[in-house]
């Protein structure tokens, strides 16, 4: 063993320590002599290309089996539920947009949907703002299931197809962008409605999208499902059968791709889902090949809710008419993003005294939620996300907890990873999907 | 709550008010300067969580008949049922938790077989019991959903649902983490998202959240939970 170059070693009490990168793998192993050593523990991650952010995983591995894996998370905790208690109700939106940050989207419907039934105006949420809302969160799906096929194809070795897929999921931020003035963390959906109308133009490049997604779906198909390394590296690989899923609460693809068609918005639905046609794409090999099938299937769905949704967005108010919730502002996009409409700055400063009080409370001091707790459970890109919203009748949340789907479903590593090849934890661990700003929060 | 100490507040000539900083009174909890608002002496009172009379409606006399046949503790386990905005809530004596999701899952007539999230809220000033355990289950047979809640004094100790739902296991450890709530059983039971050398559970209500000022403009404004907000 050579200590020149970067694969140092130090003795400590519990044996010999390697700090080793990319291509040093080799020198190791050859100096380690497999008769006396044959475990070693190695630490992949928190900073390691493959593990989907800042994951730690510490495998014990025999020769190139691993026999225990351990999960190590929270170095991406940012406090997201305690922030929340510190503002009001509708500032909640930018708190929790940023947890799972491939899903904003998911995470503001979650957190809107259970202010609107402490509130008790479930049902008074406009059709276009129901309307708007799927078919946001439909997109959303889309762009995170293309980050999902782009990262695992990367981590399983298909290169081209992190271009691919990052490629396309820019088209959909553009629409968000175009829409709500942000690629990501959007805060767009807010109680009681959305923050602002679809434009024109959005809606023509959704259209066009729907044109031109069906092909790169075909084309993504093409490139990967006969290859034979791509079947070889899914295929039987980190198996999870629905008793598995079920006793680790696993949701999402991940049980879908084990065969139980669960899908919320089929069968617990919310935001109007029971008035669209769409089928719950299931496997039946419970391995990563099924995964990558019930999430190209996913997408295939989601394009046919929102073409759907398009067809029912009739013009009409975006927003609760009661203006005791209503956020007072007359949002517009500058050419800064977001911010107040100067028509309608014009009028409060200048017109109307009243609406000016109306704005500066409702801003400054927040509507007040009627004591209670609720609980939402939406379905997420990667399984259930339920938010558990508690009142104290207060402007501020009292407590908000998100239950993650990535947080969860990581449990299933171990289940996936003892016993099979430390290569096969790379395609597992990437098979669950897991975003760790959701997870961490 | 009671209304002690309502004395109207910045009454006496030059003196400074004398805003109480719990979150249930005044208006903008500032201490320190003189309120002239008036609204220094409000109080806000919290209505205890009441329970509710049968019959509950929509499915849940059915789920707490179906426990209650199938559990013979039921009469002591349970101490009272919550129905608030069409959800049911099931307020459960802490040592008996394990056993009542044991029948919650098994019970042919129940089948809860997925935890969907466990979670804790603090009480603090509302209830002597102030860590709150909360566990959402849910049917996937009969698609139904139901909510277990337990409550216990700080640092006080819940036996684990891990054997019973293995997806407990992180959360339970986020709850202990967050809030100090000790699973006895638990298999790990360690730090998940703070560091493990951490010291308090940063959940608490009385854990600060702390930051620092930020100038914006010249003008410098205080940490988030040093400002001055409507309560």
């Amino acid at each position: 063993m050579t200590s020149s170059g970067y694969a140092t070693e130090r003795e400590t009490t519990e044996g010999r320590v390697f700090t080793v990168t990319g291509g040093d793998w080799d020198t190791i192993t050859g100096s380690i002599d497999p008769l006396s050593n044959e475990k070693i523990v190695v630490n992949m991650g928190p900073q390691h290309p493959s593990t989907h952010g800042v994951l730690r995983l510490v495998l014990e591995l025999e020769g190139e089996t691993v026999t225990e894996a351990r999960c190590v998370i929270g170095y991406l905790h940012t406090g997201i539920e305690k922030n929340l208690e510190y503002r009001n109700w509708t500032q909640g939106t930018t708190f929790v947009t940023r947890a799972d940050y491939l899903a904003p989207l998911f995470n503001e419907a979650g957190y809107v949907l259970g202010v609107e039934k402490l509130l008790g105006i479930t049902d008074d949420i406009t059709e276009r703002a129901q309307t708007i809302r799927v078919l946001f969160m439909e997109l959303n799906r889309i762009s995170s299931h293309l980050v999902w096929l782009a990262t695992a194809g990367m981590e399983i070795g298909a290169i081209s197809m992190m271009l691919y897929g990052f490629r396309e999921r820019e088209y959909i931020l553009d629409i968000f962008e175009e829409t709500t003035g942000l690629r990501m963390n959007h805060a767009y959906f807010r109680p009681g409605g959305v923050a602002n109308d679809i434009p024109e133009s959005a809606i023509k490049k959704i259209r066009d999208f729907l044109v031109y997604m069906p092909k790169k779906l075909k084309e993504y198909e093409d490139l990967l499902s006969g290859q034979i390394i791509w079947q070889q590296r899914t295929q039987g690989v980190a198996v999870l059968d629905v008793t598995g899923c079920l006793a680790l609460g696993i949701t999402g693809p991940v049980l879908r791709s084990a065969g139980l068609a669960w899908d919320l918005r089929k069968t617990l639905p919310y935001s109007g889902y029971e008035n669209y046609e769409f089928d719950v794409p299931t496997a039946t090999t419970g391995d990563v090949w099924g995964r990558y099938q019930v999430r190209m299937a996913e997408m295939r769905e989601s394009l046919k809710i929102v073409e759907q949704a398009l067809d029912r967005l009739k013009p009409g108010p975006i927003f609760i008419a009661d203006k005791k919730i209503a956020w007072p502002a007359q949002l517009a996009l500058g050419v800064d993003g977001m911010g107040n409409s100067l028509e309608h700055v014009a009028n409060i400063m200048g017109q109307s005294m009243e609406s000016l009080i109306h704005h500066f409370k409702l801003v400054t001091e927040g509507f007040r939620v009627p004591a209670g707790q609720v609980y939402i459970g939406i379905e997420h890109p990667r399984g259930e996300l339920g938010v558990h919203v508690v009142s104290d009748g207060g402007t501020h949340p009292y407590r908000v907890h998100m239950r993650d789907p990535s947080f969860v479903n990581l449990q299933a590593i171990p289940a996936m990873a003892e016993g099979a090849l430390i290569a096969d934890v790379i395609a597992g661990g990437a098979s669950l999907d897991p975003v760790m700003g959701g997870c961490d929060r | 709550m009671s209304l002690e100490s309502s004395e109207p507040v910045g009454a006496e000539l030059g003196a400074p008010a004398q805003t109480p900083s719990s979150p249930h009174k005044g208006m903008f909890g500032i201490e320190g300067t003189g309120d002239v608002s008036g609204f220094g002496g409000l109080v806000r009172r919290k209505p205890d969580v009441v329970g509710s009379p049968k019959p509950y409606g929509s499915y849940f006399d059915e789920v707490t008949d179906a426990l209650e046949e199938a559990y013979p503790g039921f009469a002591d386990a349970i101490e009272k049922v919550v129905v608030d905005r069409d959800e049911l809530t099931l307020h459960i004596v802490p040592e008996k938790i394990a056993e009542v999701a044991q029948i919650m899952r098994d019970d042919e007539s129940l089948r809860f077989e997925l935890c969907s999230s466990v979670s804790g809220v603090d009480y603090l000033n509302s209830d002597t019991r102030r860590l709150h355990v909360i566990y959402q289950l849910t049917s996937m047979t009969y698609r139904r959903r139901v909510r277990l809640e337990v409550a216990v004094p700080a640092g006080g100790s819940v036996p684990t649902v891990t054997s019973v739902y293995p997806t407990a296991d992180w959360q339970e450890r986020e709850a202990y983490d967050m809030f100090g709530v000790l699973f006895t059983g638990h298999p790990n039971l360690t730090r998940i998202l703070m560091p493990d050398d951490w010291e308090g559970h940063p959940q608490l209500k009385d854990y600060p959240l702390g930051g620092v000022p930020v100038e914006y403009k010249g003008a410098e404004i205080p940490p988030p939970d040093q400002r001055r907000v409507y309560q």
